[in-house]
């Protein structure tokens, strides 16, 4: 079947699937006693929990049911795959380096951010200055690891430099360095790339709610004689509070999902890889389905948490 | 106001439906059936050759797809070498490339979208895709072919449980050492013939300032393939093909004594700090340098040889005379002793059909055909390229390293392999073979290397 006719059965299925729906909505509408309006009800949400079941919960279903199974999904293994996740040595490499990014990651680019926004505050300049920041955001993270790639690159010192960093170590007179290379301090070098990208989301938001903050109260703070450190501390952020949070914790996920800079800048070798790049390792390039599905699940479980909390945060705000 | 919405809705809705199941109903394809009216090649002098196409009736109007990973520029050669199909049976072939053709074949096959037919360069994922009984047998024309222009071996690789399923399509030699043909005469050193010959060259050149040989092993995900290539086409000359097919198939364990020797004698050049990495750093940048850099240095006489496959060719600069007498050629990697004749390692593509449909048998016969070998030859004006096929001739190769390449597959004396991780179950062959050779690069040592190896494997 060609992409046309894929394209055209899709439209169809589209198509059918709004007449089905617009035609029970047709039918319910008629109903005017108590029980039509419950029927009514389900006419409007059943569409959606339909779709939610198919789209998210089958494959989420599917996904744990295949994490419980061996490499060729024959046989239930019980939890061997968790076993492996967290008794292997590579694996306890792989959570290691994701706990490294999830705790690095969010704090240092909404900290350079939520700093940056504020020095740039009414400052002369300032669009320009957010320009600069926000800029990474607009390169997909594949183009920013092939960048950094090229910043990283190592020759040794005799021969002529290509890598930026390794040339501004050769001209303030210290050796190369092949940072890629060396374990641990390679994944550092890897998270630098997600902050540099990340740094620019953060200001951004947060530098539109420090610009929200209510004038009286910075101009009630000042004449109490709240200047510098303090205002920043006592008035500033907790001002911001809802989107520091959103900030932290929409970086957090992002970070858990993290898979493009480790499969460009290294493909996860010199122990730099982490859950998500795992996972896709696993399950397509070894055709370990079980095991890649347990890592799946592992970062479910590891994002969830996050994510209830955000919701709940939210919630309260609308309270 | 509202009652004629309504019925507008409803009137509306019918129609959609209505639509939907006409649309549907005539949805399906008309592939399929038997042979049918004569082949439009019939009397075209170009297609006499091809008469066994005319089993296979005018297939005009109708396409088969073909998915495979030879991207931009390579595919340009394979296109013009299908037009030839479509003058002599009607039928058109659609071309799809993708950089992540192995991750994608599975899924797709998995979903119950398989392509018609999939270029798969690697034995072991062939036998993956058997095993999930998508894949159709070769029919009997491509099977009479693949007899009549392919050794054994290569009918093997394409085989399961001995069914042919895959006609060999191109074929690549790896068992090549870059060197710089002027570098070599300007220094009076000459090609060596035996290992030690080579190793004593190296300590000649590393005598003279400059670290004889040059590697990369970075490639992405693949990182490590190219040290895998190192061990297997050692191996191949220090314990022999007999032991090099049971390790493959894993009858002799992956830390057999045999391996770990091979591997050594690999190290003994590529952990070498005397001999590496010219032009770059030290041992261990040969795996943080990306393959298609690994070479280059040659160029700038920083170093001398980089052990590498045929298709290294498209990786030197435009310009470059890639020749005998020119910038740069490859020699034959030399054999360790004489008891194994001349081995040569090497890889290729096999033409895996999903459908029986007519039109999909008929590319696949003439993709087995001589014929097709000759006229890929033809229209690839760049060179790069050579196949197993008996029926190709030397002279239609266009550049200098692919007639070496033919050549060498169509010696009678060489001992031809398959590329041993290509064959390997995926867990092995495509992750910790290739991590762990990477991991032995930056100092792991043989033994530890070689049973992780051995306790990865399924």
């Amino acid at each position: 079947m060609s992409a046309g006719e894929k394209f055209v059965q899709l439209v169809i299925c589209v198509a059918v699937f709004f007449g089905v729906v617009a035609l029970i909505l047709l039918v319910t509408s008629r109903l005017r006693s108590r029980s039509g309006e419950r029927i009514q009800f389900a006419a409007f949400v059943l569409p959606a929990v339909l779709l939610i079941a198919v789209g998210l919960l089958y494959p989420a279903i599917s996904t744990i049911i295949t994490s419980f199974k061996d490499n060729t999904q024959t046989e239930f293994v019980g939890l061997d795959n968790y076993h492996t996740v967290f008794t292997d040595s590579q694996q306890l490499k792989v959570l290691r380096n994701t706990a490294l990014w999830v705790a690095l990651v969010p704090t240092l680019s909404t900290f350079i951010g939520l700093v940056y926004a504020v020095l740039v505050d009414r400052a002369r300049m300032e669009k320009f200055a957010k320009a600069l920041v926000f800029l990474p955001m607009a390169i997909s993270l594949v183009g920013a690891s092939i960048i950094w790639k090229f910043v990283y690159a190592y020759k040794d010192n005799e021969n002529d430099q290509i890598g930026l960093a390794n040339q501004v170590l050769k001209s303030l007179g210290f050796d190369t360095y092949n940072f890629l290379l060396n374990e641990p301090w390679n994944n550092l070098f890897l998270i630098v790339i997600m902050i540099w990208v990340q740094a620019g989301f953060a200001m951004t938001l947060l530098s539109a709610s420090i610009k929200a903050i209510p004038e009286d109260i910075v101009e009630a703070a000042r004449l109490d004689g709240v200047s510098g450190l303090k205002m920043f501390r006592y008035i500033t952020v907790p001002s911001i509070r809802p989107s520091l949070i959103v900030v932290l914790t929409t970086i957090s996920i992002t970070t858990l999902k993290a898979f493009d800079i480790v499969r460009t800048a290294t493909g996860g070798n010199f122990d730099t890889s982490v859950l998500a790049y795992e996972f896709y390792v696993q399950s397509f390039r070894s055709n370990n389905a079980g095991l890649g599905a347990a890592l799946a699940v592992l970062i479910f479980v590891l994002v969830l948490p996050i994510v209830v909390y955000n919701v709940r945060q939210l919630r309260k705000l609308g309270a | 106001m509202r009652t004629r919405n309504t019925r507008r809705v409803a009137a509306l809705a019918a129609a959609v439906l209505g639509a939907g199941l006409a649309l549907a109903s005539c949805a399906d394809d008309d592939d399929g059936g038997g042979a049918s009216g004569t082949w439009p090649g019939a009397d075209k002098t170009e297609c006499k050759d091809l008469e066994q196409l005319a089993d296979f009736g005018d297939l005009s109007g109708k396409e088969v797809g073909v998915y495979t990973s030879i991207v931009a520029p390579e595919d340009q050669a394979q296109k013009d070498s299908y037009k030839l199909f479509t003058t002599c049976t009607g039928a058109k072939v659609k071309y799809e490339g993708s950089k992540e053709f192995e991750a994608q074949l599975p899924v797709r096959v998995q979903a119950g979208n398989p392509p018609d037919i999939a270029f798969v360069p690697q034995p072991g994922l062939l036998k993956t895709l058997v095993a999930t009984g998508k894949v159709v047998e070769a029919p009997s024309q491509v099977s009479d072919n693949v007899d009549e222009f392919f050794g054994e071996d290569w009918r093997a690789y394409g085989s399961v449980d001995d069914k042919l399923y895959a006609a060999p399509l191109g074929a690549n030699v790896k068992s090549f050492v870059w060197y710089s043909p002027s570098m070599f005469a300007d220094n009076g050193w000459e090609v060596p013939e035996t290992w030690d010959d080579m190793l004593a060259l190296s300590d000649t050149i590393a005598a003279s300032g400059i670290k004889p040989w040059c590697a990369g092993i970075e490639s992405g995900e693949a990182t490590g393939w190219p040290a895998t290539d190192w061990l297997e086409d050692v191996l191949l000359r220090t314990a022999g093909p007999d032991v090099y097919d049971d390790w493959v198939s894993h009858d002799v364990p992956f830390n057999d004594p045999q391996i770990a020797e091979a591997l050594d004698q690999v190290g003994g050049i590529l952990k070498n700090d005397k001999y590496v990495n010219g032009g770059i750093g030290d041992v261990k940048s040969i795996a943080t340098t990306a393959f298609q850099e690994g070479g280059l240095p040659i160029l700038d006489g920083k170093c001398a040889m980089h052990r590498q496959a045929g298709f290294y060719a498209a990786n030197w600069p435009e310009g470059t005379n890639v020749a005998e007498d020119g910038d740069v050629f490859a020699f034959y990697l030399p054999t360790v002793s004489e008891d194994f004749g001349r081995p040569v390692l090497g890889g290729g593509e096999f033409v895996t059909a999903f459908s029986d449909d007519t039109v999909v048998q008929a590319l696949q016969t003439y993709l087995s055909t001589d014929v097709w070998a000759n006229e890929k030859a033809k229209n690839t004006p760049g060179g790069g390229w050579v196949s197993a096929n008996k029926g190709l001739q030397v002279e239609n190769l266009v550049s200098p390293i692919d007639q070496l390449s033919g050549q060498i597959l169509q010696d009678p004396d060489a001992v031809f392999r398959f590329d041993g991780s290509d064959q390997m179950p995926g867990e092995v062959g495509a992750n910790s073979f290739w991590k762990e050779m990477t991991a032995w690069i930056t100092g792991q040592s043989t033994a530890d290397t070689l049973d992780h190896i051995e306790s990865s494997w399924p």
